[in-house]
Formats: structure tokens, sequence, C-alpha cells
């Protein structure tokens, strides 16, 4: 059902471990997995994101989807921790679905090097860190678009005309 | 860079907002929905909303309010007042809140914090804790029960557990200060910015544009205030604006 859908949001509060294992649980991993793969219309928020990655600091030894290459690791020493509230988002070359803006984050960890393959969007908090990374459809955010204004919901609405394309596509 | 946030606080009772002085003798201030999309119109970062007689009057808090709230609202929402267990906060999550926050149920059972934030994550534990100026001064005690128990606990001790144990964001009140307008209680503010290293919410005693940057100043992440912005004293907008030109990073 998961792999079918036209579209598939996957949110995330909670930790890294306990995120991967309720997705294990119900058999989803492999699912959005391939999803990804396959650039089907997905779109991973906060946790979501992370969860993509190899692994985290949050959670040593835990595996993570490993979709996307790379580790989450913890904000600097010295840096506020959680990084609350609203930050500057900038979109790279090759961004179709971010543009630059404020967005509001709620997080511990971050990935701290853009992985290959993707368009990314940075922000900064103790340096440089994704802000979110997008492939086609697929759109991933350590921010909360849900969360960040009418901004965060142009970002939602136009990854939702992606899935709109998607169907088209399929008929 | 990360900015810092000027947050309107609605306290609620009975589906209205309210606000008193030093916890006490509340008076009507408005519909909790309506100021809330007026807030983020004007460029309010987030939004709390405490159920002040939740404690007191052993009544849960009210979930209907959030719902309503969070219908017309499309920023972080931080809610708290009476939540004593998981279920409690889950309710309030379910409703539409973004984070909770905890305060008289985390002080008599310290574990409850490290139980939220197992299970929502850090991120959403808040913890408000209500200080009072000793008697000689020097520093300051948990009140609890919408401040109407003192505690031998002290404020910057309990501060440093609760980062031990799971909270993710210190709501930080002056009860000395609150509903009084004539200032944060920096030493306060400072007291415990220096004693955690989570994001700290100054909140209680803002009475005029000057008080923001202090607040900042002497460690807060983000500033909080009612009757000010309430009273339409100041916007939040003037608030943001004022930050801006006294160096602060905020999101205009």
């Amino acid at each position: 059902m998961i792999l079918d859908a036209l579209a598939v949001v996957l949110p995330g509060v909670g930790s890294f471990a306990s995120g991967i294992a309720a997705l294990r649980a119900i058999g989803a991993d492999d699912a959005i997995r391939e999803r990804i793969e396959n650039s089907k219309p997905t779109l991973a928020i906060c946790l979501g994101l992370q969860l993509l990655f190899e692994s985290s600091d949050e959670s040593p030894g835990e595996r993570g989807l490993g979709v996307v290459a790379g580790a989450v690791g913890r904000f600097p020493i010295g840096t506020t921790s959680p990084q609350f509230g609203w930050n500057h988002v900038r979109a790279v070359a090759g961004c179709r679905l971010i543009e630059n803006g404020w967005a509001y984050f709620a997080n511990s960890y971050r990935v701290a090097s853009a992985p290959e393959g993707w368009s990314v969007a940075i922000a900064d908090h103790g340096g440089p860190f994704v802000a979110a990374i997008e492939r086609a459809g697929v759109l991933a955010c350590q921010f909360h678009p849900e969360l960040s204004g009418a901004w965060g919901a142009r970002i939602i609405e136009r990854w939702l005309k992606c899935t709109r394309v998607a169907e088209v596509e399929r008929c | 860079m990360l900015t810092r946030r000027v947050i309107p606080c609605l306290d609620v009772r009975g589906g209205r907002i309210v606000k008193g002085v030093r916890f006490s003798n509340l008076r009507d201030a408005g519909d909790p929905a309506e100021r809330a999309a007026s807030y983020e119109t004007q460029g309010a970062d987030e939004l709390v909303i405490l159920d002040v007689s939740a404690t007191t009057e052993d009544r849960a808090c009210a979930a209907d309010t959030v719902r309503a709230v969070r219908e017309r609202l499309s920023i972080p929402m931080t809610v708290g007042g009476g939540v004593r267990t998981e279920s409690d906060a889950r309710a309030l999550l379910d409703a539409g809140a973004d984070r909770v926050a905890v305060n008289t149920a985390a002080v008599n059972e310290p574990a409850l914090l490290t139980r939220l934030a197992a299970e929502f994550g850090r991120q959403c534990v808040v913890l408000a804790i209500d200080a009072a100026r000793r008697c000689d001064a020097r520093d300051w005690q948990v009140v609890i029960r919408s401040g109407t128990e003192r505690l031998d606990l002290g404020a910057v001790e309990w501060a440093r557990s609760a980062e031990r144990l799971g909270a993710g964001e210190i709501l930080l009140t002056s009860w000395d200060s609150d509903g009084v307008g004539a200032g944060y209680d920096l030493d306060l503010i400072n007291a415990v910015s220096r004693a955690v290293s989570l994001p700290l919410v100054a909140s209680g005693g803002a009475g005029s544009l000057g008080d923001f940057a202090d607040a900042l100043a002497a460690g807060a992440s983000a500033v909080l205030a009612a009757s000010l912005f309430h009273d339409n004293i100041i916007t939040v907008e003037g608030a943001k604006r004022a930050l801006a030109e006294k160096g602060f990073p905020v999101r205009l």
C-alpha cells in the first residue's frame, strides 16, 4: 500500500531508533526505500529526513533506511540545542520545490554535508547544515513546512503538484 | 542563523483568554483563536497557550481550545496546564499542539520529563518553571500550583536537573515580575541560561519595548509576553523591529 500510494508523507517526531523500529515493525522500511529509489512522490519531515540516511549519533549502532548516503550528527558543542525556531533557508542550484525563506526548525541533530545526487537547501546553526534535499517528487525537510507559515504552505503545494503529475503519467 | 523568537502567550480559562497580576485577579482578554490568528499575522514566531486553572481546579486542559486555535494557525504552538501523564500530553498533541509544557507534575515526579522525552522526543517537552526570589534575594525558589505553593527547590538547580532528565526547552517565568510590566527578572534569566544549554524562553514582566532586548541580552533565546500584546500596547511586529534595530537576528 505504501509502495503504490500516489503520495506518502513520512513525518517525524521521536528518536532515530524508535522511528526506524516503528517503520520496520509495520514493514514500511523497504517500501519507503523503494519509493525513494524510484523518485515516487514522498515528503519526509524532520526525523523523517534523518531516517533516510545511513546512521545517526542519536542512536549509535542503529541503521537508518540508508537510501541517502551520509550520517546524521549532533550540532557542534557550544551551539544551543535543540535548535528551536526560525532559521533562514537558502536553496542551492537545482531546487524546484524549495525556495529561499524562513523555516521553522525543532531538532537536536542534523546532516552536516550535502549528499551526492540531490538538490540541497542549506541553513546555518553552528555551521552550515542540510535544511532540505529534493529529487523529482521526493522532498525531505529538516524543518517543518507545516509550521512554517505561508512559505511552508507554498512548498507543500508545490510538492502536491508533483503527485498530480505522477497521477497523469500513470493514467 | 537561528533567529530570536517573540512569543505571545494566551493564558486560557474556560475557553477565554485571561490575564492577571502575579497569577491572580484574572480578567477577560478575548477569544483565543481570533487572537492567535492576529498574532500570526503580526509575525509571531510561535504561540504558547497555558490553561491557568488546570492545576488548581484539577481540570484537564481544554483540548477544544487547542483545536480551535490550530485551525487558524500555521506556526508552532506549545500548550501547558494540567499535564500529568503521557496520555494528557498525547491528547494535547493530537488536538494540534506541537510541544507540551509541564510544570507542577514534573516537580512532583521528575521522571515524567524522561518518559515524555522517550515517547514524543525531547523537542516536544517544555519545562515551565515559575520562580520566585527568596526573601534573602540571592536566588530563586520554584513555585507550583499556579503560584500557590513555594518549594525549597532552587530554580537554577531544577533547570539543570531538567536538562539532564529530558526537557527540550525551559519556559522561565518570574513570579515576582509576572503581569507587573516593570521588566523581566534579568538576574534570573542570566543565572538559568548559564546553567543550561537548552533554549530558554523568558516570561513575566515585559512592559516596554526595551525589555525584550534586555532579556535576550541576559541570555534568553526567546521572549514571551501576554498583557502587552493583548492590550495592544505593543504589536509583535513592533517588538521584532525594535529587536532588529538593536542587532538581534529576527524573522521579519
